[in-house]
């Protein structure tokens, strides 16, 4: 069973979001990171940009497979982690921590509530895994 | 090979099996007014007897006249050894297995011709080839665009202007804006080029030597467009190299060749051969295949398809082209052409079609009523003012079994009157002196 911590924000398209202040660290999950399998690269094509939520903030490259990586809450993509230029493992190995992709300032703060608890997303990672 | 069409009995069987009463009920989806009534306008069968008769008959119609004609496809000498390499079945026969990595002779020299392109272009990465010169240019705009998150391109009007139509074509699909920079004296016009360039200009694109054959000033051109942050495309003649500076030396992001030159045939127009090269960081927003070295399990030397996730099988509709293919047998042709002639060859190449070109020009120019279009330096091309219509020149070159070059009128109507003209290491003093003898017999020279 996928690891899914408490405390965390998730989207149903598998990112999970941490709040401090008006800042989120965004990354994907672990059942997303187990599900593409050996990622090989990130291209964060929305650093810098003001999005809006669900936009496309760039996108995830595994060996088999290329996925989106996208906005959870609207606002400006501030900052990129610049370790995974070299080691985009990491996001396989320590996907809630070292593995972390993004991070954003918020602009509409609202929509944090509409996100998933872990219990939430927990509940969708298993209807996933059955398909 | 023999044609086996469907038997009635195959067709009752496919009907069947996928549940329609006949083929009319097949295609009922299609429209009836835009189906073909009738017959095909076809000819009936005929004989392996016949049909090389009529093969020979059209071969024979034929006409080899020296050539002094270019525009970007050139008749330069294609050694023996090609075409008896690229003959040998395992090349000439193979398609490219799905699982690449069965044939390791193929990704070998596809590793080896990316080798050789780095080489001569002075650029840290190749691709396996696009289809020609005019779509890897045209790829390049989108790859540019990808990599600054800019918009706009600018072309040079020295781009040969067949490969222009082709990057109209691919930009007009992405929704490119696209700006031309003037020419000036035969060259890229710099103050208006440092007028235009802005920080929305994702990419400047240069042909050196450009379609007049005149030798752009690249340096100048680099340090413009780089002090904007824009990218620098060029598009070289590969047989220039061992002469010009190759495009790593003058800091290219993007460096663009026609591999016609390196011992392909000119076959009525293709197939060609794109050479396509850029910056190691720019890799993932290159299009088209890459071959990689490894080691496998056994500490052995091995092949394979890299960086596939670039590529539209993967990436899907976020894939930043669709080539999904390259020209391998025209690929391995260049391979062994920069193989076999080196470093040397390729420059001695050079000097001779510079030495001669320069010959042919300076004896056109003293005819009454002819003169260079440009003073500018230039390497095997040069465009020429003519008494009379370029076309008239042609026509009657072919008479004389000259081919006298091509009517720059064809692209643009001000320069019916002129004609562009091209010299490779093949054509002999006799053979020019021939084609001077010709101008003055037929245009009033002395």
């Amino acid at each position: 069973m996928a690891n899914i911590p408490e405390g965390l924000k998730y989207t149903e398209t598998h990112e999970w979001v941490k709040v401090e202040g008006d800042t989120v660290t965004i990354g994907i999950t672990d059942f997303a990171q187990s599900e593409l399998s050996d990622i090989v690269y990130i291209d964060l094509t929305a650093l810098g940009k003001q999005v809006k939520q669900t936009d496309t903030l760039g996108t995830i490259e595994a060996v088999k497979a290329v996925t989106d990586l996208y906005a959870p809450v609207s606002g400006t993509v501030t900052e990129s982690n610049g370790t995974l230029n070299d080691s985009p493992a990491t996001v396989n190995t320590d996907p809630y921590g070292a593995g972390w992709i993004a991070k954003m300032k918020l602009s509409k703060p609202e929509e944090l509530e509409k996100l998933l608890d872990a219990a939430a997303y927990a509940e969708l990672a298993r209807k996933s895994e059955h398909h | 090979m023999k044609y086996t069409p469907h038997t009635p009995e195959d067709k009752r069987l496919i009907t069947e099996r996928i549940g329609v009463r006949n083929i009319e009920e097949l295609f009922s989806g299609i429209p009836k007014d835009i189906r073909v009534k009738g017959k095909l306008n076809l000819p009936g069968p005929a004989s392996e007897l016949e049909i090389t008769a009529e093969l020979e008959k059209l071969a024979a119609s034929n006409s080899r006249p020296i050539c002094f004609a270019g525009c970007g496809a050139y008749d330069h000498y294609l050694p023996a050894i090609v075409d008896t390499i690229v003959s040998r079945p395992e090349f000439y026969t193979a398609y490219t297995p799905y699982q690449a990595e069965v044939s390791q002779g193929t990704l070998q020299f596809m590793y080896e011709f990316q080798s050789l392109v780095c080489r001569l272009f002075d650029m840290e990465v190749a691709n396996d080839s696009m289809y020609d010169c005019a779509s890897a240019l045209a790829e390049t705009a989108h790859m540019a665009r990808d990599i600054t998150h800019r918009q706009k391109i600018l072309v040079s009007a020295g781009i040969n202007p067949n490969y222009l139509d082709v990057v109209k074509t691919y930009a007009r699909g992405l929704n490119v804006p696209l700006g031309t920079i003037p020419l000036k004296n035969g060259t890229t016009d710099l103050a208006v080029l440092k007028q235009m360039l802005d920080d929305q200009v994702a990419a400047i694109m240069v042909q050196h030597p450009n379609f007049f054959g005149t030798i752009e000033p690249m340096n100048e051109i680099s340090r413009l467009v780089h002090a904007k942050n824009g990218l620098l495309i060029v598009s070289v003649d590969p047989l220039s190299l061992g002469l010009l500076n190759p495009p790593g030396k003058y800091d290219a992001d993007i460096a663009v060749g026609e591999g016609q030159s390196l011992g392909i045939p000119l076959s009525f127009g293709g197939p060609y051969l794109g050479l396509l090269t850029t910056r190691k960081r720019f890799i993932r927003k290159m299009p088209g295949r890459l071959v990689a070295r490894t080691i496998d399990s056994n500490g052995k030397k091995g092949y394979v398809l890299a960086l596939q996730t670039r590529e539209q099988h993967i990436r899907r509709e976020r894939a930043t082209s669709n080539i999904c293919t390259n020209q391998a047998l025209c690929a391995l042709a260049a391979t062994v052409y920069l193989a076999y002639l080196g470093p040397r060859g390729i420059r001695a190449t050079g000097e001779h079609c510079l030495a001669k070109s320069h010959y042919l020009a300076r004896r056109i120019s003293e005819l009454p009523g002819f003169e260079l279009k440009n003073e500018q330096p230039f390497f095997k091309e040069f465009a020429v003012r003519t008494p009379v219509s370029a076309s008239s020149i042609i026509n009657a070159g072919l008479k004389n079994n000259i081919l006298a070059g091509v009517d720059l009128g064809r692209f643009s109507p001000e320069w019916k009157n002129q004609i562009l003209v091209a010299v490779t290491e093949k054509r002999t003093r006799t053979e020019m002196d021939r084609y001077i003898d010709f101008l003055k017999s037929e245009f009033g020279g002395q």
